[in-house]
């Protein structure tokens, strides 16, 4: 497998909000028996049919690395954190539908994994607020994931995916809720499969397929541009 | 002046229990009432207002602490498993009546019950409050006085460079790489197997497949443990390396000045526990007090040592206690990753209130030797009579023991780290 034909997708979050079921049930279809503390990073592999059902159809090896969230936030940790953040395809965000407080703590994970520029005490090298406009022009693909959503009572649904919603807008991503103990929210040809499969898609699309099938470059490819501080990206036509 | 100086110090803990609580959503009720607590039983007792309320808060705390804490501790741990989900609230009852029992066993053996009271005086309850408090607080105090001088002083700093850390960082890489590329092995192996499976083609090629996956999946298995190990190390020299950039600052030079100034007050400690047990007596006066005593007679100053020596004393204690606990629990997160996950994060926090306030009661008992002679009276007229002599006996026996084991325990973990490290 030659390094040229990788897919590298994080995902990022808070510790205990799923994660590592997430992933499980992503690549291999079925619930994760025994879910343990994730230390450091654990990456597994996800079988990927691009472009599913057209003539075009090719099969892709996802990677999705399963970082972090696991033992604090010093600052030392943040820097081997960084580790793993190098070219990355896409991000998945994960947060809990029943903790607000890990929704509210992706825009933090999401600056972290985007903004390499940022020093590793945590201080952003922005403006320090989160500003919308830079996620529009992103190059790269985000998909926030909720889970745990059978923990929520049916009267409260609606409060908490009015939330979500928000949230994933503020991301200019898509946004999926799900139970990480239950299969059938992933079935196929179900929504959720179908955003999913889709968000797979413009993460293999952006990688491969852009300006006339070269290869874009990678995000830490993007210092190199010039961008200080802020997340000016390159715009092709 | 004296009162203000201990809400300082109250405010103090206070804002580092803050930090330490930063990313739990935790009610802090039980919390807070114990800050109070620890506010009004450093204060003055001389009104007869305070009396009263240092004796009602008293009340509270033991009521919090042997009703309400363990109560919610069984609950919480309870309603973690699973099966006895629907009838939690009767079994915390349960569990709770347990604890009663062996805390009642636990004074028997102990030489703290006289007949003059009834079973349920405050006496009874502070007794065994007061021993296990006690326990836990030599303990902390022993590992503090070791672990303290070694946090502080950069005498220990291990040497870490940039290319160490590089080349450690290039390892992990590489190690993630590899499993990536067995797991897509395996995964592509899968799936022929699966599409092969349709066809039912050639029976043998198949066992041939499922054998090499176990192979493989082990392989992966003994990468994923080194992958995490390599992680855990590359965290120990970032941490490394912002210590002793943290120690060429002012900040940290000052901080190295202090270690070396409390490490000599824990060797101090160490030394008089040691005296205490072998000679077989009890501290009259607090080391402080004699310190600042000498210092005086022999410079000639004209200096006010009642008023100051309790301040320090105060302090001092106060500092070693927080730097222990705080040592401990950066110690207990570093082993013990399975404790702390999202659904016991309550059940922890609501242990470590536990012990944070059978450690402020039995903090009474100990100040009574820390003090200057006048204010013994007015604590043991609050209390009433216990043993005294038996619990500093205790107390040194205990800190002795845990400060001898921290420093074993220490000394292995020093000598452990750098051998790693010179490997490559």
């Amino acid at each position: 497998m030659a390094s040229l034909e990788r897919v590298k997708v994080l995902v990022l979050g808070d510790s205990g909000v799923g994660k590592s079921s997430l992933v499980h049930l992503l690549c291999h279809n079925q619930v994760l028996g025994n879910p343990s503390w994730t230390v450091g990073c654990s990456v597994d592999v996800r079988v990927h049919d691009y472009k599913e059902g057209t003539p075009a159809e090719k099969t892709y090896y996802i990677e999705l690395w399963d970082v972090g969230g696991s033992v604090g936030n010093a600052s030392s940790i943040k820097s081997t954190r960084a580790v793993f953040y190098n070219s990355v395809n896409g991000v998945i965000l994960v947060h809990d539908c029943t903790n607000k407080k890990s929704s509210q703590n992706l825009y933090r994970w999401s600056l972290e994994a985007l903004n390499k520029d940022s020093s590793p005490t945590g201080v952003i090298v922005t403006n320090g607020d989160y500003d919308r406009e830079q996620f529009a022009d992103n190059p790269i693909p985000l998909l926030v994931i909720g889970t745990k959503l059978d923990q929520i009572h049916e009267t409260k649904r609606n409060e908490v995916l009015t939330r979500t919603a928000f949230l994933a807008e503020d991301f200019n991503a898509e946004e999926i809720n799900l139970d990480c103990t239950n299969p059938r929210y992933l079935a196929a040809g179900s929504s959720n499969a179908v955003k999913l499969s889709r968000f797979f898609d413009k993460v293999i699309e952006r990688r491969y397929f852009s300006r006339d099938g070269n290869q874009l470059p990678g995000f830490a490819d993007r210092k190199r541009f010039g961008a200080s501080g802020t997340l000016k990206i390159l715009h092709y036509d | 002046m004296f009162s203000s100086q201990v809400l300082f110090f109250g405010f103090g803990w206070l804002f580092f229990m803050r930090q330490l609580f930063k990313d739990y959503e935790v009610n802090f009720q039980v919390l807070q009432s114990q800050l109070e607590v620890a506010i009004f039983h450093m204060t003055n007792v001389q009104n007869d207002s305070r009396y009263f309320h240092w004796k009602l808060n008293l009340y509270i705390t033991l009521v919090a602490l042997i009703f309400i804490v363990p109560f919610y501790i069984g609950y919480f741990v309870v309603s973690n498993i699973r099966l006895l989900q629907r009838k939690r609230f009767l079994f915390a009852c349960v569990i709770w009546l347990a604890f009663m029992y062996f805390f009642w066993k636990l004074g028997d053996p102990f030489p703290i019950l006289s007949p003059k009271h009834g079973i349920l005086s405050i006496e009874q309850l502070i007794s065994r409050v007061g021993v296990i408090g006690v326990t836990l607080m030599a303990l902390l105090s022993g590992f503090g006085a070791v672990n303290c001088p070694y946090t502080y002083m950069s005498y220990f700093l291990r040497n870490v460079t940039d290319s160490d850390i590089l080349a450690l960082e290039r390892r992990l890489l590489q190690t993630m790489d590899m499993i990536v590329s067995k797991k897509k092995r395996i995964a592509m192996t899968r799936r022929m197997m699966y599409q092969r499976g349709e066809v039912q083609n050639k029976p043998a090629g198949f066992w041939g497949m499922i054998k090499n996956l176990s192979l493989i999946q082990q392989e992966v298995d003994a990468l994923e443990e080194l992958s995490r190990q390599l992680f855990l190390e590359t965290v120990d020299l970032h941490a490394t390396k912002e210590r002793i950039e943290y120690s060429k600052t002012f900040q940290g030079k000052y901080f190295n000045f202090l270690g070396y100034f409390f490490s000599i007050y824990c060797v101090w400690k160490i030394f008089m526990a040691t005296i205490n047990i072998v000679f077989d007596r009890v501290g009259k006066t607090d080391p402080v007090t004699r310190g600042i005593e000498i210092t005086v007679n022999y410079l000639g100053i004209q200096f006010d040592v009642k008023f100051w020596s309790q301040h320090i004393s105060f302090i001092l204690v106060g500092i070693i206690i927080v730097t222990s606990i705080r040592g401990l629990l950066i110690t207990l997160t570093k082993f013990f990753y399975a404790i702390s996950s999202n659904k016991s994060s309550n059940v922890i926090v609501l242990v470590l209130a536990q012990i944070m306030g059978m450690y402020f009661v039995s903090s009474v008992l100990l100040m009574r030797m820390s003090m200057p002679l006048e204010y013994r009276t007015i604590v043991t007229e609050v209390l009433g009579e216990l043993q005294f002599n038996f619990y500093h006996r205790w107390f040194d026996v205990i800190f002795l023991v845990s400060a001898l084991s921290s420093i074993v325990f220490l000394y292995l973990a020093h000598k452990q780290a750098p051998e790693k490290h010179m490997s490559f």
